[in-house]
């Protein structure tokens, strides 16, 4: 699921960066009250598997347009889904656990504890550079910044 | 934290007990240990110092390990006074050593001189309890210029010609301008508006033991890891447990403000980590507890002296709530702004800062500044414009294209007092401890929202 999340194209994707193993530790840390949300859900996944791809034994066996076709029917806010700008508590249902655990798996601090963002190739995938401490200029448009210019007197309006 | 602050018993009387230790009660607990004064600071939440301040987002922005508790700590919101007020995370501020000023933005520039008397200049504003301050600019200029060199500010005399006479210059030179800095001055320019350096309650050179800023990205809604946000924390707490004559106590959640039978303040109940509870003698209890939870404190502390709460007599107590009205404007640009990396705003404007009623149709005024407030899985989760997938390719392309590209416009606006809107206790739902939740009641006044609107009118 993390894999068609975040997919693996040009750049790394979910499963470059580890996020599976960010889940596996996540369900045993700090989101331990999500496991139920998992087992219940994962076995809804097998269903629909089932339902939309008779012939196909499991998720893991799906081809990729399969896998998403799933996913598709599981995302119960793909057309209104506007995340909360600070997301407490989280959305509760499965699809949107996993999704919201992928992102953080794939995004968090990659010298955290939480061992997600395995060397940093997440941040590398949004160009965010892996350090925490940086000098101007910081990108393209400051490059050729002159420094500070006071307004001439005469356009000052008081 | 200073290792050798005092250990005051809870049945000695101490001169004061401050109430939260965030921008108001960390100045007081330096400006009377200084003088001589023996000060017991109750804060609500946990000692934490620059060791827990990760860059962790689910640490800190997810489980809020500097905010209160939506859960064990519930508000309720409703919009009128008639309506029944649900349960709705209505405040989010400080819970620790430092409060809000830990994890705030640290916009810091001064109120203008027309703030103090705007009432006397625009008249009545219908439905509003709009009225001049007390003081006037005048008489609080000393404090600002000491608070600006106590604290750290850094910032750029005289660059913005709206800006009220400053007695002395910032101590610090401004922060390095940031992508969004260049093109929001570029823009602004070209219309006529005179941008200027934000002044922020950050160090831009090392200043008192502390480091300047190392521009991690890291900043809005966390704490400095470097002691370089001129928080209570790393500013003037430190100051006041110098003296040897103030402690801070931790982990204490202040429920009652005791009175003796003149009536007259006697101390303050708390519990403590383990939900016992103390009561810590003092001769004045000093409240620092914000707008929401010192309200809430004054209600909670009613007993049959004072039927309608403590400093209650008017009945105005929580009453004429005013938030500040916000507008957001996001903008994306073809190369990377890299904007991740720095503060949060390094240009602000005040052009519009006092409005004409008669000019513009309505009552208020504010700044627009330049900033990006995201963090990695913060954007992902809510910084991609509306429409956008959220999930699979369409949204990794999306998101490793806008990530460096995005900046925001963001508008800070005036809110006007309504009697109506207010903080109260909420009559049914209670929180971890037993005690009535806070409950908000909160409609905009009209005019706050066409100035949001005439404000992202302008950002746009």
């Amino acid at each position: 699921m993390a894999a068609r999340i975040i997919p693996t194209d040009g750049t790394p994707g979910a499963r470059e960066a580890g996020v599976i193993y960010f889940i596996d530790r996540a369900l045993k840390t700090f989101a331990s009250e999500d496991q139920g949300i998992y087992s219940e859900g994962l076995a809804k996944l097998q269903d629909r598997v089932h339902e939309l791809f008779p012939g196909v034994d499991k998720f893991s066996a799906a081809t990729p347009e399969q896998q998403d076709q799933v996913l598709t029917s599981l995302d119960e806010h793909i057309t209104s889904f506007q995340a909360p700008f600070r997301p407490w508590p989280g959305m509760r249902d499965f699809f949107e656990t996993v999704r919201q655990h992928t992102l953080a798996g794939f995004l968090i601090d990659p010298d955290s504890d939480r061992g997600g963002n395995r060397d940093g190739l997440g941040w590398k995938a949004i160009g965010r550079d892996r350090e925490h401490a940086f000098q101007p200029p910081f990108g393209y448009y400051d490059t050729h910044y002159k420094g500070w210019q006071p307004v001439s007197e005469d356009r000052r309006k008081q | 934290m200073i290792g050798d602050q005092p250990k005051y018993k809870t049945s000695y009387e101490v001169d004061f007990v401050i109430v939260c230790s965030g921008a108001a009660g960390g100045v007081l607990a330096k400006e009377l240990s200084t003088n001589g004064f023996r000060v017991v600071v109750l804060e609500q939440g946990p000692y934490l110092t620059e060791s827990d301040f990760s860059h962790d987002e689910i640490k800190i922005l997810q489980e809020g390990l500097l905010t209160n508790h939506p859960e064990l700590q519930p508000n309720t919101f409703r919009k009128t006074v008639d309506e029944q007020a649900k349960q709705q995370r209505a405040v989010a501020y400080g819970r620790c050593v430092g409060g809000t000023s830990v994890h705030f933005a640290a916009n810091y520039w001064r109120f203008h001189e027309n703030e103090f008397k705007e009432r006397s200049k625009v008249g009545a504003v219908a439905g509003t309890g709009l009225a001049d301050w007390p003081i006037t600019y005048a008489e609080l200029e000393p404090y600002y210029t000491k608070v600006e060199w106590e604290v750290g500010v850094s910032g750029l005399d005289g660059a913005s010609p709206f800006e009220p006479p400053h007695s002395k210059p910032y101590p610090m030179p401004p922060l390095p301008v940031k992508c969004s800095g260049v093109i929001f001055e570029g823009a602004a320019r070209k219309l006529g508006w005179h941008p200027f350096p934000s002044p922020l309650a950050i160090l831009s050179q090392p200043r008192q033991g502390r480091s300047a800023c190392v521009n991690c990205g890291f900043c809005w809604g966390f704490g400095c890891e470097v002691k370089a946000k001129s928080s209570s924390l790393a500013s003037v707490i430190p100051m006041a447990e110098r003296t040897g004559r103030c402690e801070i106590r931790p982990n204490c959640y202040v429920y009652r403000i005791e009175t003796g039978a003149t009536g007259r303040v006697t101390g303050a109940l708390y519990f403590d980590l383990q939900r016992n509870s103390h009561l810590q003698k003092a001769k004045a209890v000093i409240l620092c507890a914000n707008g929401a939870e010192t309200p809430r404190l004054l209600l909670l502390s009613s007993n049959r002296h004072f039927s309608n709460g403590l400093a209650n007599s008017s009945g105005l107590v929580g009453k004429y709530l005013m938030l500040s009205s916000a507008g957001r404007t996001v903008g994306l640009f073809e190369h990377p702004l890299n904007d991740y990396k720095g503060f949060t705003a390094s240009r602000v404007l005040h052009d519009f800062y006092e409005l004409d009623p008669q000019r513009v149709g309505f009552y208020g005024g504010g700044a627009l500044d330049a900033r990006f407030s995201y963090t990695p899985y913060f954007f992902a989760l809510s910084g991609l414009p509306p429409g956008t997938p959220s999930w699979g390719t369409g949204f990794k392309n999306a998101l490793s294209h806008n990530f460096s590209r995005t900046m925001d416009i963001h508008s800070s606006g005036t809110s006007l007092p309504v009697e109506k809107n207010s903080f109260s206790l909420d009559p049914d739902l209670k929180d971890a401890w037993g005690l009535p939740a806070l409950r908000m009641t909160y409609r905009d006044h009209p005019d706050d929202l066409k100035l949001v609107n005439w404000l992202n009118d302008r950002a746009l």
